[in-house]
């Protein structure tokens, strides 16, 4: 009971109106409609902001980093580090330097499967994914593993959109070289039991990799309490730029990696004969990096910081409930994935009615909702369907929206008959 | 001569033209006219949907974007095509569409059927609005018109077409990419 009112005093210090007013995109009208944005796990929105120090820099400070010796350069190098440590703040990681800029969660994945995959897998190791993965936390590994002649496993998924930990212990086995894991599913909002994934694979020797493109926005990420050896997200997913995200890697495990990319930048010295490398983590951010989307970034952080995540998470988990009430109501609809302990997502399915033509009908009521496989084809095949319609939300979204998101389905219903 | 070609069969739920538009947002005839009644019909009701024993040609259609597969399966007699059936799954308007080509197609040969797949592609691909000459041979497949306004949702109408073509041309795939 105290639990409960502590979360309902924190939701009403939430003051949802005031948010939506730092979200100048919100005040769009599509087709004569006040847009309901609920693509969030596509990406979110950008508060100003966000928007105001990308603008700042480009107007105040731009100039490229760790080279130059004036003014610009020096303000540049020192706002592009500020965002590192802000980033490293974020995920509590031991040290910026084991937070390496990349363009976003596919990047850091492919980083990892290039540089440590290449040079630790051999033959007949094993690559544990599971069977709810985006296709970015699959695709780098199968380019892995045929490099390296290691073989994929993947840990399956029940009826209800949770992993099926029954046979883990067959799976997990010291041929098992990396576990790879989703922290939070970006098609059904499953959250995942990760931190006891990462024990047991440590306990076999392997290493583990955190996909956390979905989770980042929604959970407070704690790299260290969770142990994992990689945690990958993406800036654009967490209210921040495009072309921006990090990769954490432990200092210790990242520091044996060979480069991913050479050039500029991640070098001591190069001549013709040898080159030597910089440390963490410039080894690996060859060429001139994107200096206004880690300050963006960091804008983005700060900005949720000041919200505060209790006051977020309450006003979510109490929307994300609403929503999936009210639009399990609609006649013909099957939510799917009833994962007790779900964020930000609502995937469904109506009888008869393809995702498609729910995202366009819904799209013509000023609704942006994502329809399809959502980049998990084989979670898709796995649950027997074409796709689903998905909404997605993030804080900035109310009641009211999702109300007319399921005032909307009825006229899908009525339409498709 | 913005003259509106004859439409071959009123859509029942598209409403006075007179009245509508001064109270309701044009988005709303836009989605009448992606829906129409022939569609919705074809939807719920495909024509020719199946598998075939022996076809003299098959081709895979498919989405990459959306996942949509759908097979198109052709019996030649000599240059005619004598039957012609479909399988797979897709939204309502790849769903329609597949089935009205089938209707269009079947009896008709080799030359017609590239010459209506042609005229599909000028009816449906973004440009100057199609010639009317063009929207008086398509027939029923004028319904599949209102997907002009829906950029998004071309390829939904286009995939079958696109299979149709590749069958035709002995291609076993083909792909709205």
């Amino acid at each position: 009971m105290k639990k409960a009112g502590t979360q309902a005093k924190s939701a009403s210090r939430f003051d949802v109106a005031a948010v939506r007013e730092d979200f100048p995109i919100l005040d769009t009208q599509v087709g004569g409609h006040p847009l309901v944005y609920l693509d969030n796990a596509a990406t979110a929105q950008k508060p100003q902001a966000v928007i105001d120090a990308v603008s700042h820099y480009y107007s105040a400070t731009n100039a490229n980093i760790h080279r130059g010796v004036h003014y610009l350069s020096a303000e540049a190098t020192d706002a592009f580090d500020r965002a590192r440590i802000t980033v490293a703040s974020f995920l509590n990681a031991a040290e910026p330097r084991e937070c390496v800029f990349v363009r976003g969660a596919t990047e850091g994945i492919n980083l990892v499967a290039s540089s440590w995959g290449r040079t630790n897998l051999r033959q007949g190791d094993e690559i544990l994914l599971t069977g709810m993965e985006h296709h970015a936390n699959i695709v780098p590994w199968q380019m892995a593993a045929e490099a390296t002649g290691a073989v994929i496993k993947v840990i399956p998924v029940t009826d209800r959109g949770e992993l099926d930990l029954n046979g883990i212990d067959k799976l997990l086995t010291p041929r098992v070289k990396l576990l790879a894991v989703t922290h939070v599913s970006n098609a059904l909002g499953t959250v995942n039991p990760v931190r006891f994934l990462i024990q047991r694979a440590h306990a076999v020797g392997a290493l583990a990799l955190v996909d956390g493109a979905q989770s980042a926005a929604h959970l407070q990420v704690d790299v260290r309490s969770l142990d994992c050896d990689f945690f990958a997200f993406s800036g654009h997913k967490v209210f921040g730029p495009t072309g921006i995200g990090v990769l954490y890697g432990k200092a210790a495990v990242l520091d044996k990696m060979p480069p991913y990319q050479g050039g500029g930048d991640m070098i001591e010295r190069v001549s013709f004969e040898k080159t030597t490398y910089r440390g963490l983590p410039e080894r690996f951010e060859a060429g001139t990096p994107d200096i206004s989307g880690a300050i963006g970034l960091a804008a983005a952080i700060h900005y949720l910081a000041k919200l505060g995540h209790a006051a977020v998470a309450a006003h979510e988990s109490d929307l994300l409930a609403y929503a999936t009430e009210a639009v399990g109501s609609v006649q013909g609809i099957r939510i799917i994935g009833e994962a007790p302990e779900k964020v930000g997502v609502l995937s469904f399915v109506m009888e008869n009615v393809h995702p498609h033509d729910i995202g366009t009908v819904l799209d013509n009521e000023g609704i942006a909702i994502r329809a399809g496989h959502h980049c998990c084809m084989p979670l898709m095949k796995r649950l027997g369907l074409p796709g689903t319609a998905r909404a997605s939300f993030a804080f900035y979204n109310t009641r009211a929206e999702a109300d007319r998101l399921t005032a909307a389905l009825v006229k899908v219903r009525k339409l498709f008959g | 001569m913005n003259r509106t070609p004859p439409k071959p069969c009123k859509p029942i739920r598209s409403s006075p033209p007179f009245i509508l538009p001064l109270f309701f947002p044009a988005m709303s005839d836009e989605l009448d006219d992606l829906y129409q009644d022939i569609i919705l019909d074809h939807h719920r009701r495909p024509r020719n949907r199946g598998t075939m024993e022996h076809p003299s040609a098959q081709s895979e259609g498919f989405n990459p974007l959306c996942g949509d597969e759908l097979t198109v399966f052709l019996k030649m007699d000599g240059d005619k095509i004598a039957d012609i059936k479909f399988t797979g799954q897709g939204c309502a308007i790849s769903q329609a569409s597949a089935s009205l080509m089938t209707v269009r197609i079947k009896g008709k040969t080799v030359a017609e059927a590239r010459s209506e797949i042609a005229d599909i592609k000028a009816l449906l691909v973004a440009g100057d609005e199609p010639l009317i000459a063009v929207q008086e041979r398509v027939g029923d497949a004028i319904a599949l018109k209102g997907v002009r306004k829906f950029p998004a949702r071309v390829k939904c109408a286009t995939l079958s077409w696109h299979a149709l073509e590749s069958a035709l041309a002995g291609s076993g795939k083909a792909t709205t990419e």
